[in-house]
C-alpha cells in the first residue's frame, strides 16, 4: 500500500467535504441589534432557514462554522467579536448582515466601528437596514456556492489569504501618543479618519 | 498547562475565609439567554447568586449625539433603531415630543392612525417578549406561534410604509403618507381572526404550564414601594401594583376617546409580569378594534399654511408654494424654527414610559435630545431582583424585564 | 401656582425660580440648596424620579452657565410632574447625589457622569457605565466631535490566515 494517495482521490475528498460543509452550515448568531430580530424571523416558521441546512444555531463558538454578525459592532464589542471569531474552529466563514455591520450604516458616530471587515475577514455582505429574511437566505445560498467552489478538505485555501482583505485605508496614520486609549491592542492599527 | 491535582489545593473549611467559597461567573456579553449584548458578573455561592454586577455599553452607538446632528424628521430613522422590537412606538414618542415643543395639534385622522399603529407595535413587542421568555425557559413552541403573529403585523406595517421592520412612518405634524382601505381590512382580519387565536394558543401553552409557572412564580419579586423608588414604569411597575399609565394619566393621541383598561398585577414576580403583558395585548386589540372602525376622514398632515410639514411630491413638483416649502424645510440653514426652550414629552411605550427631553436653540435640529429609556431603568433593577435566587433564574428575570440592548445603551 | 410651587417658594424664597413651558413646570434651583429642595419635594409626594438629563450649554444662545442637570419627578398619587434644574460650571461640575432619596437615580447619574463628566457627590458607585473604562473624554459634551477622535479604529486586525 502506497503511503501517498493518488491525486484524483484528493479531489474527490474535497468534493465530499464541501458537500457536507455547504449543506450543514452551523451559524453562530452574533446578534447585537435590530438585524438579530430579522435573524430570528429567518429561523422561525415563515422563512425557515432549515430548508438550507443552516438551522442548527449554536451559541458556543466552538461548535460553529458560520458567524453571522447581525447588527452594529461598537468599540466595546470589537475585542469580544475578535475573540469569538478566533475561538471558532476552521473551516469557518463570516456573513456580515446589514448595513451597520458592513459599513457602519447610519451610525457614523464616535462609538460605532465603520464596518467589521476592518477587523475580521468577511465572506458575504448582506445590504439592507435590516435585510429582509429572503436576503439572508440568499446570502446563505451564495456562501454555499462559495464553499462548493473553493473549499478544500484541509482548509488550505484559508492559509493563503495572508493579506488584509478589508476596505482600503481611508485614514491617515497617526502617532499612537496622539490617539486615545480604548480596549484592545493600542500599539497597532492606529488610524484616524479625516 | 496541566491542572494541579485537587489534593494540592488547601481545602480546609476552618482556615478558608468565607469569601473563598464564592466564585465569579462571567455571563455574556454574547450569550444565548440574553438575546442582547449585555454582560453580568455574578458572584455565586454554589448555585445561589450573592451579587450581580451588570456591565453594559456593548451597544452604545451614540444615538443622542446623532440627535444633535440630524433634524427633527431625519432623527426618526435613528430612534426607530432604539427599541427595535416595536420601532413605531419610538417614532411616535419622538414626534410627540417634537410636536409638543413646537406646539402643534395633529389632525384627527393622524391621531387615530398613530394610535392604531402604536397599539399594533405594543402587541408585537409583547408577543416577542412573552415568546422569548418562554424560549429562555425551554418552551420553543410559544416562541414560534408568537413570531408567526409578528409576521402578520410586519405585513400590515409593510403595506402602510413600505418597510416591514423600521417603517420610519411619522413626520413632524403628520405621517409620511396616508393609508388605504386594504390596510384597514388587513387590520380587521388581524384583530378578528388571527390575533385572538394566537393569543389563546400562547396562553394555553403557558398559563397552566407547570414548568413555566414553577420557574416564574415568586422569582424576581419587586414590591410596590421598591418599584416606585427605583423608577420602574410600564408593565414592570404595573405588575407590582403601581397603577400608572401615561395613556390614561395624560391622554395623548386618540386615547381619550377610546375605552380600555389599565392592566395591573399584585405579585410583582415574573409570572405576574407575564400575565400583565398577556392582558395588555387583549386591551390593545380592543383599542385597535374601536379605533379602526372610527378613523376620521380628512388630511393626515396639519395645514400646509403652517409651513411645518413636508408637502407631498405632487405639490412639490407642480406648485410654486409646495416647491418653496419643500426647499425651506430641506435647506440646512432654514428648516424648522421652534421656540428657544426645553420640554419633555412622554408616551407609554410597550416597555414603559418612553419620553424625550428636548432642548431647542431655535435651529432646525435639537440642541439636546435626551431619551428616557425604560429598558435602561429596568435593567438597573436587575441586581436587586436576582440576588438570592439561583443561576437558572437569570434568564427568567431577564426575559420578564424585556431588556432591549439598543435602548439600554443607545 | 400649584401647591408644590407655593410651598417651595415659602420655604426657599428666591432660591427657586419657576418657568412654565407647555405643560412643563420647571424650577431652577441654586446648587447649594438643591438637596434640601429635593428632600422637600419628596416629602410633598413626588415619589418617582423619572429621569436625570445632563445638558451642555456651551453653544446655547445667551447661556450663562456651562452645564445643566434636569431631574424629572412625578407624583404617582396625583400624576403631577415637576422638573428641577441645577446649573453647574467648569472646572469641577459637581452636584449632590439624590441616591439617599430615590434609589432609581443610580444608573441615571452614572450615565450623566459618563457622558458629561458631572460628578455626583455621595453616589455609592460613580464610574463609567456606557463607555469603556479606559475612555478619557466625555462624548456628549459639545466640544467633542460627533465622529470621535479616532478611537473607533484603534484595534488590531485579524487576518484570514490567523485562524
Amino acid at each position: 500500500m502506497a503511503a501517498k494517495f493518488p491525486d484524483f482521490l484528493v479531489t474527490k475528498l474535497d468534493w465530499v467535504a464541501n458537500l457536507g460543509r455547504a449543506n450543514s452550515l452551523w451559524p453562530m448568531p452574533f446578534a447585537t441589534a435590530c438585524c438579530g430580530i430579522e435573524l430570528m424571523a429567518t429561523a422561525s416558521s415563515r422563512y425557515d432557514i432549515a430548508r438550507f441546512g443552516a438551522e442548527a444555531m449554536r451559541f458556543s463558538p466552538r461548535q460553529c462554522d458560520l458567524m453571522i454578525v447581525a447588527g452594529r459592532v461598537v468599540m466595546k464589542m470589537v475585542p469580544v467579536m475578535q475573540r469569538i471569531w478566533q475561538q471558532m474552529p476552521e473551516p469557518k466563514w463570516c456573513i456580515s448582515m446589514g448595513a451597520c455591520a458592513s459599513s457602519g450604516g447610519v451610525f457614523d458616530t464616535y462609538a460605532v466601528v465603520q464596518g467589521i471587515d476592518r477587523f475580521i475577514p468577511v465572506d458575504v455582505y448582506v445590504p439592507g437596514c435590516p435585510p429582509r429574511p429572503e436576503q439572508l437566505l440568499r446570502a446563505v445560498i451564495d456562501l454555499q456556492e462559495k464553499v462548493r467552489r473553493t473549499g478544500t478538505i484541509d482548509a488550505r485555501e484559508f492559509a493563503d489569504r495572508k493579506t488584509y482583505e478589508g476596505p482600503a485605508n481611508l485614514a491617515r496614520q497617526i502617532a499612537p501618543e496622539d490617539t486615545m486609549m480604548v480596549p484592545g491592542d493600542f500599539t497597532t492599527a492606529t488610524r484616524l479618519r479625516d | 498547562m496541566p491542572l494541579a491535582p485537587a489534593a494540592q489545593y488547601p481545602i480546609d473549611a476552618d482556615e478558608t475565609p468565607d469569601h473563598e467559597y464564592l466564585y465569579t461567573l462571567n455571563f455574556g456579553p454574547q450569550h444565548p439567554a440574553t438575546h442582547t449584548t449585555l454582560r453580568l458578573i455574578l458572584t455565586l455561592d454554589g448555585e445561589t447568586i450573592v451579587k450581580a454586577v451588570p456591565d453594559i455599553g456593548y451597544l452604545h452607538s451614540g444615538f443622542e449625539k446623532l440627535g444633535e446632528d440630524l433634524d427633527y424628521n431625519q432623527y426618526v430613522t435613528i430612534v426607530d433603531r432604539m427599541n427595535y422590537i416595536s420601532p413605531i412606538c419610538n417614532e411616535i414618542a419622538w414626534h410627540h415630543s417634537v410636536e409638543k415643543l413646537m406646539g402643534l395639534e395633529l389632525t384627527p385622522r393622524c391621531k387615530y392612525i398613530r394610535t392604531i399603529i402604536a397599539e399594533l407595535a405594543r402587541i408585537s413587542d409583547h408577543l416577542l417578549c412573552v415568546g422569548a421568555a418562554a424560549l429562555d425557559l425551554g418552551g420553543i413552541t410559544a416562541f414560534l406561534y408568537a413570531f408567526n403573529m409578528r409576521e402578520k403585523i410586519y405585513n400590515i406595517f409593510e403595506r402602510m410604509a413600505g418597510q416591514r421592520f423600521h417603517p420610519s412612518y411619522t413626520r413632524v405634524g403628520g405621517l409620511m403618507f396616508d393609508v388605504d382601505d386594504g390596510w384597514v381590512s388587513l387590520i380587521r382580519t388581524f384583530i378578528k381572526d388571527e390575533f385572538p387565536k394566537a393569543h389563546t394558543d400562547v396562553a394555553r401553552l403557558l398559563n397552566r404550564n407547570k414548568i413555566f409557572i414553577d420557574r416564574t412564580k415568586g422569582v424576581g419579586v419587586l414590591t410596590k414601594e421598591e418599584a416606585i423608588n427605583r423608577s420602574a414604569s410600564g408593565p414592570v411597575a404595573r405588575a407590582s401594583g403601581v397603577v400608572r399609565d401615561v395613556r390614561k394619566e395624560e391622554p395623548y393621541l386618540a386615547y381619550k376617546d377610546l375605552d380600555f383598561q389599565v392592566i395591573c398585577g399584585t405579585g410583582g414576580d415574573c409570572a405576574s409580569r407575564y400575565l400583565v403583558r398577556m392582558g395588555e395585548m387583549n386591551e390593545s386589540a380592543k383599542i385597535i378594534s374601536q379605533a379602526v372602525e372610527n378613523i376620521p376622514s380628512g388630511p393626515i398632515n396639519i395645514d400646509v399654511e403652517d409651513k411645518l410639514t413636508v408637502p407631498d411630491k405632487s405639490s412639490t413638483y407642480r406648485s410654486i408654494e409646495g416647491l418653496i416649502q419643500h426647499f425651506e424645510l430641506f435647506m440646512w440653514n432654514r428648516r424648522w424654527k421652534p421656540p428657544v426652550n426645553e420640554c419633555y414629552g412622554a408616551t407609554e411605550a410597550p416597555n414603559g414610559e418612553l419620553g424625550f427631553y428636548l432642548v431647542s436653540d431655535g435651529d432646525g435640529k435639537a440642541y439636546r435630545a435626551k431619551t428616557r429609556p425604560p429598558s435602561f431603568i429596568h435593567f438597573s433593577l436587575f441586581p436587586h431582583l436576582i440576588e438570592g435566587h439561583a443561576i437558572g433564574d437569570v434568564p427568567a428575570v431577564l426575559g420578564s424585564l424585556n431588556i432591549i440592548a439598543a435602548e439600554l445603551d443607545r | 401656582m400649584t401647591a408644590w410651587q407655593t410651598k417651595l417658594t415659602e420655604t426657599f424664597g428666591d432660591a427657586c425660580k419657576f418657568e412654565t413651558f407647555r405643560d412643563n413646570i420647571r424650577c431652577d434651583v441654586r446648587t447649594e440648596r438643591f438637596l434640601e429642595v429635593m428632600k422637600n419635594l419628596r416629602a410633598q409626594g413626588f415619589d418617582l424620579l423619572l429621569d436625570v438629563t445632563g445638558i451642555d450649554y456651551l453653544h446655547y444662545p445667551k447661556a450663562a452657565d456651562r452645564y445643566g442637570v434636569v431631574y424629572s419627578l412625578v407624583n404617582t398619587e396625583s400624576g403631577e410632574r415637576a422638573y428641577i434644574k441645577v446649573r453647574l460650571n467648569d472646572p469641577d461640575p459637581a452636584v449632590p447625589s439624590v441616591y439617599s432619596i430615590w434609589k432609581g437615580c443610580d444608573w441615571m447619574e452614572r450615565e450623566t457622569y459618563d457622558m458629561f463628566g458631572i460628578v455626583f457627590e455621595g453616589h455609592p458607585d460613580l464610574r463609567r457605565i456606557l463607555m469603556p473604562e479606559e475612555f478619557t473624554s466625555f462624548p456628549l459634551r459639545k466640544d467633542y466631535p460627533l465622529r470621535g477622535r479616532g478611537e473607533r479604529h484603534n484595534f488590531p486586525t485579524v487576518l484570514r490566515s490567523d485562524g
